[in-house]
């Protein structure tokens, strides 16, 4: 999941993040994001992570990383003490979806979230033809997909309202990594934003 | 994969009087301590590994028994440290030694008060995990070691490791914290004092003075042991070891050994009761108690390992209900807070507290490759 097409996300998050700021990054994997974020942006970086291997890696790649399941929260983590919580194209395989979006801004000043958009015009053409999506954004078969929650642009933003989280930004993908700019709910891929209370 | 070979300890004395935190002097001491690997000549590839409560100076390799069996004792911590292992001595200088108060050579209650010519028994102070890390410091300068590479230990060991960063920030680089706590609970704290009354209250205990009347309070001692070895194990590993198995056909319905943990426990309290001194189980567990770097900073944790300058590595272990994973978190949270670099690992392991002296290859390879990273 680190190839440069799929991580077109990282460029942005990348973009947002200045020198010397703290940033979270949940689910980070091996570190690929924050070993970026440190190199490139001079940033202070922390990963929490759940599977062993992950860790492993993670560990290898000098990251700050700390073992844990974000299910759980973010209990233990002060308020306010990261400019950047991340959660990459991990939102929709969270179960508390309110929950967590709440812990990032409890312990963040800015949440970034980006997730596979469901109404890309591809997907829409797959369920059309009678089969669950496969894309790049949604790599897996129905069976063993870890995702739980299917969602779009226009739900996101509408639990957004609901939760009364402000948009800060928010940039649009194709599934080549191109910026969209128009009919974003229809052409974009993976949607990245930045949300604020 | 064979480990570093036959070993012999060594001996360091030092003359000059070491100042206790409980408020004692301790004029002149010897510490015990075996190394393994080469000092390189920058004096940077040096690690400190401390014990445990029951652990010393060996801890790696073959050495000799009381009998001159050359090979007989295998290191403490054997499976952790040699060629290719994750405390690798064909890239690291790895120290072990034998804590003041101990029974393994180091001075402890069993030396001799030069003051009186007599074993210090009871008169031996109280030393602490603080007291331990100033000593461990002077052998650093014995070494020529300005900082350690990193300073590591397994529940008590860990505490010592932690402390290192506290109280010599400038001469640690980083600390492996494994199985560690930031402070006993009330819990953990009553165990240890029952320990201490099976000991306290022997008959053959003297006030601590029993060397002079030719005995040991063994039954003290056993039962300690007995008590503490519960608290190392889970409860599932207990229930998969031993179950309800009963050593030999049915209940007998009186009080001899029956059930096959009784047996395994009886047999741990008696080989440790036969080699162990009860003054220093006395005072390593005390030491356990007064752990408490917070305790100076309003129990604020984060601002108390605010002056570490290392970066930790530190490790839980599921089923370690003595030091629950959780505490192992709050030292990460706090270190966090600060901005600090820390690296967490969790464990999955079904052998408690003992965990982390097991041989288990996802934990190996987590201090592989932290101590992969560190730049000699």
């Amino acid at each position: 999941m680190n190839s440069p097409f799929e991580r077109a996300d990282f460029d942005l998050i990348a973009s947002w993040v200045q020198p010397g700021e703290r940033v979270l990054d949940l689910g980070c994997g091996d570190g690929s994001l924050l070993r970026r974020l440190i190199d490139e942006r001079g940033a202070k970086g922390y990963g929490l992570e759940l599977e062993d291997a992950e860790i492993l890696a993670a560990i290898a790649n000098g990251i700050n990383v700390i073992q844990g399941n974000l299910e759980q929260g973010l209990a233990g983590f002060a308020d306010q003490t990261f400019n950047h919580v991340v959660l990459s194209r991990t939102l929709q395989t969270v179960r508390h979806t309110e929950r967590i979006l709440g812990e990032m801004l409890r312990v963040g000043r800015e949440a970034v979230v980006s997730f596979p958009n469901f109404a890309y015009w591809k997907n829409r053409m797959a369920v059309m033809a009678g089969r669950m999506p496969v894309s790049e954004d949604l790599p897996y078969e129905w069976f063993d997909t870890p995702n739980l929650r299917f969602f779009t642009i226009l739900d996101f933003e509408s639990l957004c309202q609901k939760m009364g989280l402000v948009i800060r930004e928010r940039q649009v993908l194709d599934d080549a990594g191109r910026a969209v700019t128009e009919e974003q709910n229809f052409l974009g891929s993976l949607a990245v934003y930045r949300l604020g209370r | 994969m064979s480990g570093v070979g036959t070993v012999s300890a060594q001996i360091a004395h030092f003359s000059e009087p070491l100042h206790l935190k409980g408020g004692g002097v301790l004029p002149a001491y010897d510490l015990v301590y075996e190394t393994y690997g080469t000092l390189n000549a920058a004096k940077s590839n040096a690690i400190l590994v401390c014990h445990a409560l029951s652990g010393h100076h060996h801890l790696a390799g073959h050495s000799a028994d009381e009998s001159g069996n050359p090979t007989a004792n295998v290191g403490w911590w054997d499976n952790i440290v040699g060629p290719g292992r994750p405390l690798d001595t064909d890239r690291f200088f790895i120290v072990g030694l034998n804590n003041l108060g101990g029974c393994h050579g180091s001075t402890g209650p069993a030396s001799i008060d030069p003051a009186t010519g007599k074993p210090w028994g009871a008169d031996f102070p109280v030393v602490t995990v603080e007291d331990w890390v100033d000593a461990q410091a002077r052998l650093a300068d014995r070494f020529g070691i300005d900082a350690w590479a990193a300073t590591m230990g397994g529940s008590l060991g860990g505490m010592q490791a932690m402390q290192w960063t506290l109280s010599y920030p400038e001469r640690v680089r980083h600390a492996l914290v494994i199985a560690a706590t930031p402070k006993l609970s009330a819990e953990n704290i009553a165990f240890n004092d029952v320990a201490r009354q099976a000991i306290l209250t022997d008959p053959d205990f003297h006030g601590g003075h029993f060397y002079e009347h030719g005995v040991r309070p063994l039954r003290g001692l056993r039962l300690a042991r007995m008590l503490g070895h519960i608290t190392y194990l889970s409860d599932d590993q207990m229930a998969e070891k031993f179950g309800r198995r009963i050593k030999s056909g049915a209940g007998s319905y009186g009080f001899d050994v029956e059930f096959e943990i009784e047996s395994y426990l009886r047999y741990q309290g008696d080989k440790f009761a036969g080699i162990f001194d009860a003054n220093t189980y006395l005072r390593m567990t005390k030491a356990l108690d007064y752990f408490d770097p917070a305790l100076d900073y309003g129990d604020d944790l984060a601002r108390a390992l605010a002056r570490a300058r290392a970066g930790f590595l530190v490790i839980g272990f599921s089923t370690d209900w003595r030091f629950s994973p959780e505490r192992s978190r709050d030292i990460v949270h706090a270190l966090v807070h600060n901005g600090q670099d820390v690296a967490h690992a969790e464990i999955e392991s079904v052998h408690g507290h003992d965990s982390f002296l097991m041989d288990d290859p996802h934990y190996h390879a987590v201090v592989n490759a932290y101590l992969k990273r560190i730049k000699l």
